[in-house]
């Protein structure tokens, strides 16, 4: 099979996943909760009229299954809707200017989490120490259940109250302006030159992107030293030896080896990246997605959950597709099975 | 008979909790929903985690939130276990198209953030303990589903099943009797695990405001609280909650790492 077609084959057969999950999704919020303008209005005393009226506004009056599809259909064109809290606001937009805000938390997040996972498992991987290499696998297994609320409200206490280095929340400082061009601060700031803004922006995302990207890292850890140790073990690195390879330059070929499953590794990480992201973003009032899903749950704004919680969804279902790929290119093997 | 230290620091954390929630009453040494102080004393004697914005004795609240937690999460780990493994053991043992479908319907969920999915269930079924408890449950059926299902498909063609089924004995009793007892010490890895996953869920909930209703204490909401009087330099009104959290979660992740070590050893030997 050519990479081509494995890519259509593959884009292929995340179409029932996402399906699924829409399925799914819909069940839980549209199914479940009975009325969901009542929920949203937390009261049953309106009057009916009243009640018809909002509910054909919003579409809501129409068959179930109905809905089912015209909210697809719609949600493909990019027409998520309306609030049911702040009437007439499309939920759309709202998405677009909160989206950039997630993603750059999330790439930050990754870089540190890769950075630092992975640096500690070379470590230990080259240490000779047993005790090293069993720190390197409490790290691994400790970060991986550290509370983000409670990691992330302790490094706000330290930098932010008592040492006094860094901001606790928001993206960037008043009287800073940095003009949008992907949303993305840090990057922005650095596309324009404009220094000032860059630091600002970064201060920001430090420990936000330390908290989830320390959560995060774990796995990276344990990954890189179980393979370094299994490369180490093999034929490989007997053959270096034998003909007399400085021990140095194996240990870096043998990193080489360890990091094709830390990779794909990566796109296995998304899901806990994305849940992660809600409650970094919570917990340093970060203006995501994460906060948007969060604000509406107060104001039970159903049309609203639902549409953050389906573009999850899509997410989950691209980044696997782009796993593939990237794995079908690493691996050509993986083509053909 | 040697105990592995993980497995027995983690138990141990664990068993702490535990006692903690079942003697809360004799522990506690004033109300949780009562004020016994000034509002945000520092910790001192009297009040030995200091109080909280209301004047409640925030160790108090630590002891009683044990119990919040502990409940959902051993109720959550208990209904995900027994569902995922049920269907697992069918659907490996039956196969064809059911076990595909069924696959099918599990891998997407298991895809998908579990917190996310928990959260979309628990705003569906209403903010309180027991809901919270099925949410969680529900969000790690998969997780189960997918290791028993492994284990089946490998363990269905060894010769003491084919013998079982070569003898007539009925499919319930070979899937029970003769599989189910070759999975436990993955089970009880999985088990471990998926408890600090859940406690990490509940806590998750909790501070989203999902699980109870004030003044029930709980420590991912009081957690939530403390965030408030963060400027005022009330510490000690997140790092306890925060603290008991990770120490709960830490304790599991430390028993599931020591369950999983004296099985890898015990397997080479």
């Amino acid at each position: 099979m050519g990479l081509a077609r494995y890519v259509i084959v593959r884009a292929l057969l995340i179409i029932p996943t996402i399906l699924l999950l829409y399925t799914l999704v819909f069940i839980v919020l549209r199914v479940l909760p009975g009325n969901p303008v009542l929920a949203a209005l937390g009261t049953k005393n309106i009057p009916e009229e009243q009640l018809q009226a909002i509910m054909r506004e919003l579409g809501l009056d129409k068959p179930l299954y109905q809905q089912y599809i015209e909210y697809l259909v719609n949600f493909l064109r990019g027409d998520m809707g309306y609030s049911m809290v702040v009437r007439g606001r499309p939920i759309a937009s709202d998405i677009t200017d909160r989206f950039p805000a997630t993603l750059e938390l999330s790439i930050w997040a990754i870089i540190v989490s890769f950075v630092l996972g992975v640096g500690i498992g070379y470590v230990a991987g080259r240490s000779r120490s047993s005790i090293v290499k069993h720190l390197a696998r409490l790290y691994g297994s400790i970060t991986y259940v550290l509370f983000i609320p409670a990691l992330g409200l302790f490094l706000q206490l330290v930098f932010g109250l008592w040492l006094k280095v860094l901001p606790t929340g928001d993206r960037l400082s008043p009287g800073i302006y940095i003009k949008p061009i992907t949303g993305m601060y840090t990057f922005d700031a650095l596309i324009q030159g404009d220094l000032v803004a860059f630091i600002d922006a970064v201060k920001h995302i430090i420990l936000p992107a330390l908290t989830l990207g320390l959560v995060l890292s774990g796995p990276f850890t344990r990954l890189t030293l179980d393979n370094m140790e299994k490369v180490m073990e093999s034929k490989i690195v007997i053959a270096y030896r034998s003909r007399g390879i400085r021990e140095e330059a194996i240990t870096r070929h043998v990193f080489r080896h360890t990091l094709i499953p830390v990779v794909t590794y990566l796109g296995l990480q998304f899901a806990l990246l994305l849940g992660g992201a809600v409650l970094t973003e919570t917990t340093f009032n970060w203006p995501g997605l994460g906060t948007y899903l969060v604000d509406k749950i107060m104001y039970r704004d159903y049309t609203a959950i639902q549409a953050v919680i389906i573009i999850f969804a899509f997410l989950v279902g691209l980044i696997s597709l782009i796993t593939d790929v990237l794995y079908a290119l690493i691996d050509p093997r993986v083509r053909y099975q | 008979m040697n105990i592995n230290p993980y497995t027995g620091i983690g138990l141990a954390i664990i068993l702490a909790f535990v006692l903690m929630a079942l003697l809360a009453d004799i522990i506690a040494p004033y109300s949780p929903t009562e004020a016994s102080g000034n509002v945000l004393e520092p910790p001192s004697i009297h009040h030995i985690m200091g109080t909280d914005n209301l004047g409640r004795d925030v160790f108090s609240r630590i002891v009683f939130g044990s119990r919040t937690i502990l409940m959902v999460v051993f109720l959550a780990v208990a209904i995900s276990g027994a569902l995922g493994t049920i269907l697992g053991l069918l659907t490996g043992y039956v196969g064809g198209a059911i076990d595909r479908v069924i696959s099918f319907i599990m891998d997407s969920i298991y895809a998908f953030p579990s917190l996310i999915l928990a959260i979309a269930l628990s705003v569906a079924l209403g903010p309180n303990p027991l809901n919270a408890a099925i949410a969680i449950a529900l969000t790690y059926v998969p997780t189960y589903f997918r290791m028993i299902r492994g284990q089946v498909l490998s363990i269905k063609s060894e010769g003491f099943v084919e013998m079982a089924k070569a003898l007539g004995l009925p499919t319930t009793r070979i899937i029970f009797r003769h599989i189910f007892p070759h999975l436990i010490p993955t089970l009880a890895v999985v088990f471990s695990m998926n408890s600090a996953d859940a406690v990490l869920t509940e806590a998750a909930l909790s501070f989203l405001g999902l699980t109870v209703q004030p003044p029930t204490p709980d420590w991912g909401f009081d957690l939530y609280k403390g965030r408030g009087f963060i400027l005022a330099g009330a510490w000690w009104m997140l790092a306890f909650p925060g603290g008991m959290i990770t120490l709960l979660a830490i304790g599991f992740a430390l028993l599931s790492e020591g369950i999983s070590q004296s099985h890898a050893v015990k397997s080479f030997e």
